[in-house]
């Protein structure tokens, strides 16, 4: 069984459309939405929830009033300004436990708090293991880990040959989480200058990892000179160029839809190079 | 709200939606005092700006560093580690940097003083100039994972006065709350789709939670559906300027190029923009 990321820095170059179209071309895989503050792979394969479990984040302090004596130790020992007043605020505390076991009186609590769900779903295309962040939640690193451990649990059960990893945006801990132990990525970028700068930083990440990177340029069309420099830096750092996917009106229109678009309209520009790029990937990763 | 000072973040929840083109755009366009590239992970700002004489210094976070000749290896310091940084296991004790919150508390659990705390850079801070708009950002070294003190440092170099914009990382998650905190006014940029919808529902979330004001910026304007219209007539949120679908801004940005540097139309627009956030505020 193979796992493959797909990534990008950048946000909004076009990974989910990019993973959703796999999905449909795929034929034994496991979906993995690892983007799970701003997830969206759910409104393309329109999943089925079959199974809901609670993630619990990190703790969070409480005060008791009643047996605070208010001598400002907490608040002279919290390096995250989460308490004022002798409250604490729920949205700055990190669940650290520093007030907790330093509190002369034993006044504050620790309580557990529930950060997000996961869910293991069916689509039509296959299953597929998600989850929702509380909005404002730290810890999405830990969830994507739990997305990731739902996911490859159930794809050996069901004897996946393919988990396709929607990953999030950036460089930092969710995305880390979503390249732990996986065999290759795929990373999109468009021919913008942010577009190229944001890649260049994802591919150290995976360098940094040892992880190999397939490149999928998006919207090449809108800048074709870029998107030539592209190519050629692909070429002479010998990164696998998988697919150029031209600018098309058709992805919206899928969207819209709520379907993948290699499925909404396998003749759109954008959807037949989809195509050449999942053969490609396909013969890369065997 | 100070009268002297204003500080706008632009945010966004979906990635890809125009941040950092809006960002910029008003930033040049209103004349800011200062622009605060919050997303420290993939920062672009810099790349439209084009800053001169820009300085740069090191970001540091405190660290736990376990003295072996004083550690007996009692496990006190693991056992309290909320974020499993720390491992202990016969007679090894190990620090997982990347995974310090660097909340101090190991080193007040331990019993024999074995702890102490030391500086690690974890990524770099610039500071630049650009047609009067002082531009701060930071780069978050390769590998690591917590981006939020990074944001902070950024944030501290914030001007007391004057008209500061901030730009804020995409999703809903503790690095978009540390970045639009103690900001007088959010913009939400999307897209017209079930995409940029999704995210500017969960990203609303978090600012309503924050309690601070915020209006729309639809970026895109002509493509996808109604349903971000229709969201934000039903909660009451004003949507306050569109960007139209347009190939030549889309070209100019591939370039990096600010669009209102070409399609000067555009800049009363953004003042216009400006004028509106502060009548809401008043």
């Amino acid at each position: 069984m193979k796992q493959v990321t797909i990534l990008s820095g950048k946000g909004g170059t076009g990974k989910t459309t990019i993973t959703a179209s796999f999905a449909a071309l795929s034929k034994n895989a496991l979906f993995a939405d690892c983007d799970v503050d701003a997830s969206n792979l759910h409104l393309l394969l329109n999943p089925e929830i079959k199974e809901t479990n609670e993630f619990m984040g990190l703790n969070v302090a409480y005060i008791d009033p009643e047996k605070c004596i208010q001598c400002g130790k907490c608040i002279e020992l919290c390096r995250f300004n989460a308490i004022e007043d002798y409250v604490v605020d729920p949205i700055h505390c990190e669940g650290c436990k520093t007030c907790v076991v330093n509190c002369p009186v034993e006044a504050i609590q620790f309580n557990p708090r529930i950060s997000g769900h996961a869910y293991i779903s069916e689509t039509k295309y296959g299953p597929m293991s998600h989850a929702r962040l509380t909005p404002g939640m730290e810890n999405s690193g830990k969830l994507v880990t739990q997305v990731r451990q739902n996911a490859t649990k159930l794809a050996e059960e069901l004897e996946k040959d393919l988990v396709l990893v929607d990953g999030s945006p950036g460089i930092g801990c969710p995305v880390i989480a979503s390249i732990a132990n996986i065999d290759a990525s795929v990373v999109v970028v468009e021919p913008t200058l942010s577009g190229i700068h944001d890649l260049k930083r994802a591919l150290e990440l995976l360098e940094h990892f040892e992880i190999k990177p397939m490149v999928v340029i998006n919207k090449y069309d809108i800048n074709e000179e870029n998107s030539a420099d592209l190519e050629k830096f692909c070429k002479e750092n010998n990164i696998e160029l998988l697919g150029k996917i031209p600018f098309d009106p058709t992805v919206t229109k899928a969207m819209v839809q709520r379907t993948p678009i290699v499925e909404f309209n396998p003749d759109s520009p954008a959807a037949k190079a989809i195509v050449e790029t999942w053969k490609r990937f396909n013969n890369l990763l065997v | 709200m100070n009268t002297k000072s204003l500080k706008i973040a632009v945010a966004s929840g979906k990635g890809g939606t125009g941040k950092t083109l809006v960002a910029v755009n008003l930033a040049l366009s209103v004349g800011a005092d200062q622009l605060l590239d919050c997303d420290v992970e993939e920062p672009n700002d810099h790349i439209f700006l084009k800053p001169s004489s820009t300085k740069s210094e090191p970001v540091e976070l405190l660290v736990p560093v376990i003295d072996e000749e004083k550690c007996t290896y009692c496990r006190k310091c693991a056992e309290f580690c909320q974020y499993n940084a720390l491992f202990v296991a016969g007679e090894t004790a190990m620090v997982f940097n990347e995974l310090c919150h660097s909340c101090g508390g190991c080193k007040l659990v331990c019993p024999e003083n074995a702890i102490t705390e030391h500086p690690r850079s974890i990524g770099e801070l610039f500071t630049g100039e650009a047609k009067g708009i002082e531009l701060v950002y930071a780069k978050m070294n390769i590998g690591e994972a917590i981006a939020v003190p990074i944001i902070a440092a950024v944030k501290e170099h914030a001007k007391e006065e004057g008209l500061v914009i901030l730009d804020s990382p995409p999703g809903s998650a503790c690095p978009v709350v540390e970045s639009v905190m103690d900001t007088d006014y959010v913009i939400m940029v999307t897209e017209p789709t079930p995409f940029g919808l999704h995210d500017l529902e969960v990203a609303t979330e978090v600012v309503k939670q924050l309690g601070i004001p915020l209006g729309v910026v639809v970026n895109f304007a002509g493509i996808g559906d109604r349903g971000v219209y229709e969201y934000c007539e039903k909660m009451g949120i004003p949507i306050i300027m569109e960007i139209p679908y347009d190939r030549r801004i889309a070209e100019l940005y591939s370039r990096g190029t600010s669009f209102t540097e070409e399609m000067t139309e555009w800049r009363p627009k953004f003042k216009q923009l400006l004028e509106r956030i502060k009548e809401t505020l008043q």
